[in-house]
């Protein structure tokens, strides 16, 4: 009999989604879909709001990284008050910015690889939920545990002395900063008393990327066929096609490497970027618009950053980034589970860059903000750590904003993670007769390669976790599990 | 003639000068009184009756109160500090005081006493009131859903003419103090921020300079409002 699978909430991913999976008479996947069931509503409620407010309210979004929001919304603002367009800020302004981000980026991948994904890789997908967690990992994984915690805990350190609070601090204002670095901060966050210091998180972020490659090479098949599918990339690169998550250009590679977007002013990115809506999901559907909708579809985030760079300027991320891009011959890697392999690159690239950026005297400088000639409309992109976010502003003559549009992150990988949802439901669920909870953990599994923050996703109201339903080929509903 | 009189509060003996009020005698005695709508400078009205206290057994607004002679008072008790909080969850309740995205957030005196009389959620409902933003002067916008109807922008903000830039408009639950719209035009950066520095909350906002001050320096981020007194 035709079944329909649900499985709502979806676990240990931000946010709140439910995955249905629709069977057919003879037990093949017909159909499955990630549905995003959160709605929130503030591209709205920004109106009639001073511009200025939008990098402190916007953040709201999200508590994982806010910063991201902060940063894109203060960059949209800075063309707003004719402080350019990424490159016209003070040194300081831009290197404190760059430098809270880094912060962003290393807690916010860490959180990801350590609390929510590596109960998968040291216990196993099928393995008993009631251990396949953070609390199992502290168990039975102690040492990895702690470093984890205080992983997180030292790129907070570095969101609170940039922004002045670890979640929704007040660091970006339009065209700069609101403070620079005093010698203090900068020696504590570099040289401070172990762990807590820049040497030793570089030196873990190499350890946890050693970790993962090992898991890779005793699970290659696994982790190199599970939901793999090729797709288009795209990703901010800097001019000269170096790794820059902060500000550049737009690329995009086809699933060959053929470049489909190149060197595109984001200024310009709705010439270029669509959003359809599907009434089953509150989360739109981005695509390139010269490919259309169906072809247009592309992949954000660390597989598609690594795709489409040329290269990473820190020497121990750009070796780990050959022997990545050495993996496929040089062509991008549109296997999901390297998600991971790519975000802990990341990772390693984030700690280099805080120990760079931190060294750096520019950081104690005390010219902070730069205006010019006010202009009615700007747009703000940046890498956020789960991929390509567009914040879009346009003000009236009394400074209030009219206008707010967000491609959020997750939003971005909308299509690449229902592929992948279909693609492992077709794998682990095609002609079995009952679905187990290994086999709706490895949906989750692949959804939560992609990192998605859904409540930013959706702009949301909620909770979190996964329902699966067995419907049949009329959508009477069969059977269903919680989670 | 001696011009100093003694009264107590909460047991402690007071020593002022005879014409001073119950809230100017205990400040300057190291006892603080919460207020809100009183204001340095400008004659006290008693209107957000933030400073209640008890004399004699009476509930009375100290700014308003002159000081006398053998008064028995009671200030920081747990029956007048439960009144005070609720005056100031009546006032979040009654506009729309969203602090996590207000730039006069960590400066803000309605936002500091919350804290200090640790204000948790209002017991009374939201009434999410439909407010507007007047943004039309080129140096201030006048923010309605933070409003709190203290008159302290209407007393101490005028031109040297001695013309007032604000005033109350319409009455009763619409009553809303407004920007006068000829004057707000020609509103210097001094006004502005005067205006802005005037308003215990962040209804009058100062353009172009939004969080300009890093947490942690702002007025309130270390020490409880009062911690001066």
């Amino acid at each position: 009999m035709p079944k329909k699978i649900t499985i709502e909430p979806v676990t240990r991913v931000e946010g709140h989604g439910k995955v249905t999976i629709k069977i057919d008479d003879e037990g093949k996947v017909r159909e499955s879909r990630l549905h995003i069931v959160e709605f929130r509503g503030f591209e709205r409620f920004v109106q009639g709001r001073p511009y200025w407010e939008a990098p402190v309210l916007v953040q709201r979004l999200c508590g994982i990284c806010p910063v991201s929001h902060h940063l894109a919304a203060a960059k949209a603002l800075d063309v707003i008050v004719g402080a350019g367009t990424g490159d016209g800020l003070t040194a300081v302004g831009d290197k404190m910015r760059r430098l809270m981000h880094m912060g962003q980026f290393f807690q916010s991948h860490v959180l990801h690889f350590f609390h929510l994904s590596s109960p998968d890789f040291l216990f196993g997908i099928n393995a008993d939920p009631a251990i396949r967690n953070i609390i199992g990992v502290i168990e039975h994984h102690k040492d990895l545990a702690v470093q984890g915690v205080m992983m997180r805990k030292y790129g907070q350190e570095v969101i609170y002395h940039t922004a002045g609070k670890k979640i929704h601090g007040t660091g970006a204002i339009p065209g700069g900063i609101n403070k620079n670095l005093s010698i203090a901060e900068r020696d504590l966050l570099l040289n401070g008393a172990a762990p807590l210091n820049a040497d030793q998180m570089v030196e873990w972020s190499v350890a946890a990327l050693n970790f993962f490659k090992a898991y890779h090479k005793s699970n290659q098949t696994l982790v190199d066929t599970f939901a793999e599918f090729p797709s288009n990339h795209l990703s901010l690169v800097r001019k000269d096609g170096a790794m820059d998550l902060y500000h550049g250009v737009l690329r995009a590679v086809d699933t060959n490497g053929n470049r489909i977007l190149d060197d595109v002013d984001y200024q310009d990115y709705d010439k270029y970027i669509e959003e359809e809506v599907r009434n089953w999901s509150y989360m739109k559907f981005p695509y390139l618009k010269h490919l259309g909708k169906e072809k247009g579809w592309y992949r954000v985030g660390p597989l598609a950053r690594l795709n489409v760079c040329d290269f990473i300027p820190t020497p121990l991320a750009q070796k780990e980034f050959e022997e990545f891009r050495a993996y496929t011959n040089g062509k991008p890697n549109n296997m999901s589970l390297h998600y991971h392999w790519a975000r802990l690159i990341e990772t390693l690239y984030a700690a280099e860059e805080i120990r760079n950026l931190l060294k750096d005297p520019d950081l104690q400088n005390e010219d902070l903000v730069v205006k010019g000639e006010k202009l009615n409309k700007g747009v703000g992109v940046i890498e956020a750590p789960r991929g390509t976010l567009f914040h879009h502003y346009e003000i009236n003559e009394d400074d209030q904003i009219t206008l707010a549009n967000l491609i959020v992150s997750t939003t971005n990988n909308n299509e690449p993670m229902n592929q992948a949802v279909n693609h492992t439901a077709k794998s682990f669920m095609n002609g079995q007769k009952e679905i187990t909870e290994g086999m709706m953990n490895a949906v989750e599994v692949a959804i939560r390669a992609y990192d998605p923050c859904l409540s930013c996703a959706t702009h949301a109201l909620g909770q979190m976790p996964l329902e699966m339903k067995l419907i049949d080929s009329n959508d009477n509903i069969i059977d269903t599990k919680n989670k | 003639m001696n011009n100093t009189i003694k009264f107590k509060i909460d047991g402690k003996e007071i020593v002022a000068e005879k014409g001073k009020t119950v809230v100017e005698a205990a400040h300057d005695n190291g006892v603080y009184i919460p207020t809100l709508c009183n204001f340095p400078g400008v004659p006290p009205k008693g209107g957000c009756r933030m400073c209640t206290i008890k004399i004699n057994g009476r509930f009375m607004t100290s700014c308003t109160t002159p000081a006398a002679a053998g008064m028995e008072i009671e200030s920081n008790t747990p029956e007048i500090n439960e009144l005070r909080k609720s005056i100031i969850e009546l006032l979040f309740v009654s506009g729309n005081h969203f602090c996590p995205a207000c730039e006069k957030s960590g400066n803000c005196e309605l936002q500091a006493l919350a804290y200090r009389y640790q204000m948790m959620v209002p017991k009374f409902p939201y009434s999410f009131p439909v407010k507007e933003v007047d943004a039309s002067s080129p140096k201030i916008i006048k923010d309605q859903n933070r409003c709190v109807l203290c008159q302290r922008c209407m007393k101490t903000i005028k031109t040297e003419d001695g013309e007032r830039y604000f005033a109350f408009e319409n009455r009763g639950n619409n009553l809303e103090v407004i920007l006068d719209p000829e004057l707000g035009k020609k509103m210097s950066d001094e006004i502005a921020k005067l205006a802005m520095d005037n308003c215990p909350v962040g209804s009058i906002i100062q353009k172009e300079v939004g969080f300009i001050e890093p947490i942690g320096t702002r007025k309130y981020d270390k020490v409880a409002i009062g911690t001066d007194v």
